[in-house]
């Protein structure tokens, strides 16, 4: 992959050498035009990875034992912040699947602005918010069938998070699902999370940015979650909605920024 | 270093190639015939797979359709893809288990064939164990339970046959018949088999409005407390009916068809097959890969109270120790109509379609 983009970028510069009407100071201020992101996944201090679904356990902060199923989230609203608050936005959303290592990269581009190499507050949001949580809207995310029933407000999943719990003793599933929160009928509260990371990272040419999950926070931080009392089905739960929305706080962090 | 210098030499040779490599500026090309893409897909969901190496053509097409419904291709000319895959049954049969020319029983019920190039895994079969269709219309020629032919005899009598050279030169410009050709040929067949005019289709399109029965089965269908079957078989927004993933919904306790589990050696995966999309449920029993249920009845009842456990099943199915949610007689049956509104009898009844 990385090879791909380095032929593209080589035939990008060859080609545009080939033409004489050059702006002639082209070179002189390079600016940033695209950032990398990586996904990694882990439980505490051990990696998670789609090998470890349905086999590894995991015991939570309440004590239960658990296997996973399926891992699936939506984030979206990437933006980089330089230190005069001027804010530059990055194209699309990335929805992550960890059964799908593919997914686990995400490059993307300035969409507005011109960057310059620096440091940068790095925000992005977990889920849509309420502008870009339009029903049906998304074609890529509806053939991935991550819509959010309309009975519920609609939009899109935030995050899907499936597998079973007391697997020690009478092992039953739960569906961590987590959207919009209904209410009432016809009554909806968004339910997305913004995030801003400090310190500022630096931002170059080729800088890639991992974020990293750590899948026992959901469980974990600020309430400890108990999957006796909220397993399944959580999606219709407004308080169950709310409370993944507070424990997803904790979840993400950034983990190894690399340039080349 | 090296590989810069190839990628360098790579990139001159492409933006200086300005003048066309002109190659046989007579030779033939097919009619092109893209993929008439229904309004409700191009609205919601991404472009169907086309391999640019198999373009649509109306050629190609023809001759697929008559490869799909022509005995020729089993061993003793009895049996066309059609015998198993009949256009008014939405090109699936109605038997448990189709029979071979051998008069031998598989043991997977036929699957109906439509929106196939939608399926953008590209994994075909119960099992997903062919990818892309043109590598799947290879395989039931040779099975023995099948077609039981060998392709080598499938092309010499192609290539003797009086008609079929001059099909093969107007679909692909070559009299030399090859089991890759016909194949790709089927696979333009299969891909213009698409349906999206059910009911529930032309309500998305505001033509058509849902009973109060079809309604309250579409809010069941999309309740996490009750139907939740929109996790797996898609929804309003993906009217493919079907997510084409792999997962255990339930049915047995130990399996003697490992599905999934099979083609990928992970027992992880055993007791997983494919989501069979929802349309044409009206054409298309018996349902599940063992064709174990007749009705649409026996298979809500399954999800409603008949789920058993196995250390394969999917979270999705709740209450697995009670069997399901339990369903009210009325859920059920409103469930079923909603079902039924996904049945499109112009696609079964579509001329083209037809042998
Ligand atoms: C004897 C009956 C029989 C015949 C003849 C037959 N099929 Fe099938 N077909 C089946 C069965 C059974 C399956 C499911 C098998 C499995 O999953 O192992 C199937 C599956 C398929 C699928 C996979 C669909 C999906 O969504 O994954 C395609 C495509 C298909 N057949 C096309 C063909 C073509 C093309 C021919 C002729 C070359 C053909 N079949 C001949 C019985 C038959
Ligand atoms: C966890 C994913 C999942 C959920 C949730 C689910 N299904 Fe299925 N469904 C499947 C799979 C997988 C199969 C095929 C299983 C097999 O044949 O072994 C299937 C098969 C079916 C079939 C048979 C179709 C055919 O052509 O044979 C019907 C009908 C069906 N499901 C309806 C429903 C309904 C109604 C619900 C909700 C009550 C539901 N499903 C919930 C995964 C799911």
């Amino acid at each position: 992959m990385k090879k791909i983009f380095a032929l593209l970028f080589f035939c990008f510069v060859l080609i545009s050498c080939k033409n004489d009407d050059d702006n002639i100071d082209c070179c002189s201020q390079p600016i940033v035009t695209d950032v990398t992101f990586t996904f990694s996944h882990n439980w505490e201090d051990t990696e998670v990875t789609e090998n470890d679904f349905n086999t590894m356990q995991y015991i939570n902060a309440n004590g239960e034992v658990l296997t996973i199923a399926r891992i699936r989230y939506l984030l979206s609203r990437f933006e980089l912040v330089n230190t005069n608050g001027e804010s530059f936005p990055l194209t699309g959303y990335k929805l992550i699947d960890l059964s799908n290592p593919e997914s686990f990269t995400f490059n993307t581009t300035i969409s507005d602005g011109t960057l310059y190499p620096g440091l940068y507050t790095l925000k992005f949001v977990y889920g849509f918010n309420e502008e870009d949580n339009i029903d049906g809207a998304y074609p890529d995310l509806n053939s991935a069938s991550w819509n959010w029933p309309a009975m519920l407000g609609g939009g899109y999943h935030f995050l899907q998070f499936d597998g079973m719990y007391n697997v020690d003793t009478t092992s039953s599933p739960f569906n961590y699902h987590n959207g919009t929160a209904r209410i009432s009928d016809g009554n909806y509260e968004q339910n997305f999370v913004s995030f801003e990371f400090f310190p500022e990272v630096e931002i170059n040419y080729n800088t890639t940015i991992e974020i990293k999950m750590d899948i026992s926070e959901f469980f974990k931080n600020p309430i400890t979650w108990d999957l006796n009392q909220y397993n399944t089905p959580l999606m219709p739960n407004y308080d169950a909605q709310k409370m993944m929305q507070q424990n997803v706080g904790s979840v993400f962090s950034i983990g190894q920024i690399t340039q080349e | 270093m090296k590989k810069w210098l190839i990628y360098s030499v790579l990139c001159i040779c492409l933006s200086c190639s300005n003048e066309p490599t002109d190659a046989d500026t007579d030779a033939y090309v097919p009619t092109p015939s893209p993929l008439e893409i229904p309004e409700l897909f191009e609205n919601l969901i991404i472009a169907p797979v086309l391999p640019i190496d198999n373009p649509q053509t109306v050629e190609g097409i023809a001759l697929g359709k008559k490869l799909f419904f022509d005995p020729i291709l089993s061993a003793d000319n009895t049996q066309a893809c059609a015998s198993c895959h009949a256009p008014q049954n939405a090109f699936t049969d109605s038997t448990r288990f189709s029979i071979g020319i051998d008069g031998i029983a598989g043991n997977r019920n036929s699957m109906p064939l439509f929106n196939m190039a939608w399926n953008y895994d590209e994994l075909f079969f119960w099992d997903g164990r062919a990818f892309s269709l043109e590598h799947q219309a290879i395989e039931p020629v040779t099975n023995p339970i099948e077609m039981h032919n060998t392709w080598d005899v499938v092309v010499s009598r192609l290539q003797q046959n009086d008609e079929y050279p001059q099909l093969f030169e107007a679909a692909f410009g070559d009299q030399t018949i090859t089991k890759e050709l016909a194949t790709k040929a089927i696979a333009q067949f299969e891909r213009t088999l698409i349906s999206a005019n059910s009911k529930f289709d032309r309500y998305l399109l505001g033509d058509a409005t849902l009973t109060q029965q079809e309604q309250n089965g579409l809010n069941v269908f999309m309740d996490e407390n009750r139907g939740d079957c929109f996790h797996c078989h898609g929804n309003p927004n993906n009217p493919l009916w079907t997510d084409n993933i792999f997962h255990n919904n339930g049915l047995d306790a130990t399996f003697s068809d490992l599905g999934l589990g099979e083609v990928s050696g992970d027992p992880a995966d055993n007791g997983k097959f494919k989501s069979p999309s929802l349309r044409n449920l009206a054409f298309s029993a018996p349902y599940m890969h063992d064709g174990r249920f007749n009705t649409l009845d026996e298979v809500i009842n399954h999800y409603s109270e008949g789920l058993v456990d196995s250390p394969t099943i999917d979270p999705l199915m709740k209450k697995v120790d009670e069997g399901g949610v339990h369903l009210t007689p009325q859920d059920k049956s409103d469930l079923k109509a909603f079902l039924l509104s996904l049945s499109d009898p112009s696609f079964i009844n579509n001329p083209d379609f037809q042998n």
